[in-house]
């Protein structure tokens, strides 16, 4: 914003502003995607408050304790978090305007998003096979519906990632795209704390009840 | 074809789906479908289509996307209205062992559409409208912060809107109330396509209504002119602020309590189920806690049009601007602590009852702060009665009344009583009518001239107002002495005829807001006919005094030729008493954002995709879902969403202006 005048009368108050720019492209667009990141927020605080009123409602059927391989759950953890470690480096890399790196810190972001869904999937299909199914109690479906929302969304992370991968890679590292993972990099880490959360309420102090 | 072919191509839909055994929809389809196909041909045959695609559905301006917004809340307005008319007959006609004129399956259908669209698909759009249409202009701004996604917003409300009508003739319905509570919403008592239309309508119009809400928060938050500080926004910029917040907050906890009702019909999980540990009542808690904020979302806004309102035809700053704002963010917190009160019966215990009457009373503290701001502005001001102030006072007093309904109903005991009681729905109309109904055509009646260039007619204006108010307390006075005697809502046939008197007072007052209705689209159209006598050239009918009247009527594109700078809550005011003069020289090329079709072409997925999951034609849902994903990732493909106007074209239009502003001289 430069220095208001007013051409007709000097000296008088400034009620336009006579010479101005415009706001630069996507002014808004991190805050604006900051409220969206605490509006899924707040699903998640839902599908938390659910569980923690069903959570217990096992209705004679499977409780964590029979269900959970915290071992399994903490490689698929470490999964998770390491992918927000290589995110990290992927934005590093971004600053200092290095394409392929900032392409392969991406990729990696990716193989350990895939794996984390990946080892997910494997974990509910074995629940599933034992019988422990989202239909058989309470307590399943609002664990399958918390932990599958957060894979879900780690799931469009990854088709987002791809997304932007081609983009950068067909456009370079513009303001845009810059912006762009930006906006995925905030994603990507509020589903890491997301996924703290989840790891201990769901699977810690499921196992300890 | 095999059953089974048909099945995968058609879900559940068939022609039995049709309600061709029910003349009134017969009768009602045949309606629609005449006034559309006449519709359809003027369009076609004045050659619009191209005009309204170009100019109106892929626009991104703010100003016309509120503009479809209020055309949207008004057009389902006359859909809810008719749901109203038939409850209110049906009530007053089956005494005496006559069963009036609806079947069970159809009259709980009406009372549920009725709620709905009233809510959703009324005053949402016609809130939103108003808040996307002023905010920009009340801060100086060119647009709202995203755009395009403003587009799509509306889209997805329109979205929504068209799958409620479709239920109207393909399928049915819910029969469940307007919130749907299960176990009665779930699929073991609910099997039909009714609840499913309900669940998908919602969520698609979600989308677009926190989106929009995000949208907005943005734009107050990141846009405002120069020398604008918080505490220097208008009233109603201060009060969408806080809606928008509200929507933010609220919309997502809908979002997932509809999300956990399909997966328990569709899916077959135990969220709300009687066995395997469900619990309905979670239900019920969740959906108040997305509800009672609701409540105040739409009414804020409109406490933001009668201060607007106020202040101008009193001629005076408002009074008390700081507690208007700290009494707003105070109800703003307040609404999220109140939801229980929805559900005293539930028997959650003295102490939890205690705690959520109390808050629930304590709203009424901010709320009376601002009632008196609004006096006391008037209070020795040169007041012009004409009709936004009209629309205003009927508002405190119909409002105050509503609000003392409902502190009674705060109190726990008294609400054992009235629960669920024709009381509360006298009650919840008197406010929402009172308050935001009033507020939008108060509103309505404000802006419009800013909107369109001329005024409304005053005439049928003041015919409509008196029909709406006397037809309103006709309507809803009696409803208050049913409720107090014990009568519950939602009731079909009567057994005792000494209340008919009562029902036929209050159906009487439902054919004066009738009249109301008609008078005030009769309003439009002799305004239109008569918009040479009405017009306003100076873009300040009212002599008002906040930004939006600074700049033309209807405003160009851009808004406003150089972006202002404000010195004073009251900005145009100051401008205009401080000898401001309209710059006639230096205009220089505006950068604006470009329209686009991809938030039609969007919304139009998210239906089609709504209607394949509620008929369960699996093909359509994926189908559309997979079109949804690649329209939307090829639309982040489009770098280049912004232009620039030249400035030639400003030049132009400031010119034209300046023309017309020495002929009104």
């Amino acid at each position: 914003m430069t220095v208001a005048v007013n051409p007709v009368q000097t000296g008088e108050p400034v009620f336009y502003l006579a010479d101005e720019h415009p706001h630069p492209e996507g002014y808004s667009t991190s805050l604006g995607f900051w409220i969206y990141l605490m509006s899924d927020c707040l699903i998640f605080a839902m599908l938390f408050a659910a569980f923690g009123v069903l959570g217990a409602n096992y209705a004679a059927g499977p409780a964590p304790k029979d269900l959970f391989d915290l071992d399994l759950v903490a490689v698929n953890t470490s999964m998770l978090l390491l992918s927000s470690i290589t995110y990290g480096f992927a934005m590093l890399t971004m600053q200092q305007n290095k394409i392929a790196q900032t392409q392969m810190w991406l990729l990696i972001t990716g193989l350990f998003g895939a794996a984390f869904i990946g080892i997910e999937l494997t974990e509910f299909a074995h629940m599933i096979h034992e019988g422990a199914t989202p239909q058989r109690s309470a307590f399943l479906s609002a664990f399958f519906t918390l932990v599958g929302t957060h894979g879900l969304h780690v799931s469009c992370g990854l088709i987002w990632l791809v997304t932007l991968m081609v983009q950068v890679w067909r456009y370079g590292l513009i303001e845009a795209n810059r912006r762009r993972l930006m906006c995925l990099s905030m994603f990507w880490h509020f589903l890491d704390v997301v996924w703290i959360g989840v790891f201990t309420f769901v699977y810690l102090l499921g196992v300890l009840r | 074809m095999s059953p089974d072919l048909l099945k995968l191509i058609f879900g559940r839909l068939g022609i039995d789906s049709l309600p061709l055994h029910e003349p009134i929809l017969v009768g009602t389809f045949i309606m629609v479908a005449l006034g559309g196909i006449t519709l359809f041909a003027g369009v076609t045959y004045f050659r619009l289509w191209g005009y309204l695609w170009r100019e109106w559905f892929t626009t991104v301006d703010h100003k016309r996307i509120g503009i479809m917004y209020m055309i949207l809340g008004i057009v389902m307005l006359l859909r809810g209205f008719a749901d109203a008319l038939m409850m209110r007959a049906q009530q007053a006609l089956a005494f005496n062992g006559s069963e009036g004129f609806l079947p069970a399956h159809h009259y709980d259908q009406v009372f549920t559409a009725h709620g709905v669209i009233m809510i959703f698909f009324v005053a949402m759009p016609l809130v939103t409208g108003l808040m996307n249409y002023v905010v920009p202009l009340q801060i100086g701004a060119r647009d709202v912060s995203f755009p395009f996604l403003n587009n799509f917003s509306f889209w997805m409300t329109v979205g929504g809107a068209v799958l409620v009508m479709a239920s109207l003739f393909i399928g049915e319905f819910a029969r469940t109330g307007w919130l749907a509570y299960p176990p009665l919403s779930n699929i073991g008592y609910s099997p039909d396509v009714g609840v499913d239309y309900y669940i998908w309508a919602l969520q698609v119009a979600g989308v677009g209504t926190t989106l929009s809400g995000i949208n907005l928060i943005c734009t107050i938050v990141k846009l405002r002119c120069p020398g604008m500080t918080m505490m220097k926004m208008p009233v109603f910029t201060w009060t969408s602020l806080c809606t928008n917040i509200l929507i933010v907050a609220s919309f997502p906890v809908l979002t997932v309590v509809l999300a956990l009702l399909s997966l328990d019909r569709y899916v077959g999980t135990n969220f709300f189920t009687n066995d395997f540990g469900g619990s309905p009542m979670m239900y019920v808690n969740l959906i108040w806690i997305w509800g009672h904020p609701e409540v105040y979302i739409l009414v804020l806004p409109a406490f933001g049009i009668f201060s607007e309102v106020t202040s101008t035809f009193s001629g005076k700053r408002l009074f008390g601007y700081t507690s208007m704002v700290y009494a707003t963010v105070v109800i703003t917190i307040l609404s999220y602590l109140v939801w229980l009160h929805h559900f005293f019966t539930m028997g959650s215990g003295a102490s939890v009852n205690s705690f959520f009457g109390i808050t629930t009373m304590i709203i009424s503290i901010p709320t009376g702060a601002k009632m008196f701001n609004w006096l006391f502005t008037m209070y020795r001001g040169r007041i012009r009665y004409e009709l936004p102030m009209l629309w205003t006072i009927a508002f405190m007093l119909t409002f105050v009344i509503g609000g003392m309904t409902g502190v009674l109903l705060a109190v726990p005991p008294a609400d054992f009583v009235l629960h669920n009681s024709l009381f509360l729905i006298a009650h919840f109309h008197n406010v929402i009518i009172g308050g935001v109904v009033f507020g939008a055509f108060a509103g309505i009646n404000y802006w419009f001239p800013k909107a369109f260039g001329f005024k409304l007619d005053p005439f049928w204006g003041k015919l409509s107002f008196w029909f709406w108010v006397t037809g309103f307390y006709m309507a809803f006075m009696p409803l208050y002495v049913l409720g107090l005697m014990g009568v519950t809502r939602r009731l079909r046939v009567f057994d005792d005829p000494s209340l008919q008197i009562w029902f036929v007072i209050a159906a009487i007052g439902a054919g004066l807001v009738f009249l109301g209705i008609l008078s005030m689209l009769m309003q439009f159209a002799v305004s239109f006919l008569k918009r040479e006598q009405l017009k306003d050239v100076t873009g300040d009918p009212w002599d008002a005094r906040t930004l939006e009247w600074a700049t033309s009527s209807p405003p160009p594109d851009y808004n406003f030729a150089f972006t202002p700078v404000v010195h004073d809550n009251d900005a145009w005011w100051d401008m205009k008493k401080r000898g401001y003069q309209r710059p006639l020289v230096g205009f220089k090329s505006i950068h604006m954002p470009r329209s686009t079709g991809t938030g039609i072409i969007l919304a139009g997925f998210a239906t089609a995709m709504g209607f394949g999951l509620i008929w369960y034609i699996w093909w359509l849902a994926a189908l559309s879902f997979i079109a949804l994903l690649a329209v939307g990732i090829g639309h982040t493909f489009n770098y280049h969403r912004d232009f620039d106007i030249p400035a030639d074209d400003v030049i132009r239009t400031e010119d034209a202006r300046t023309k017309l502003l020495a002929g009104a001289k």
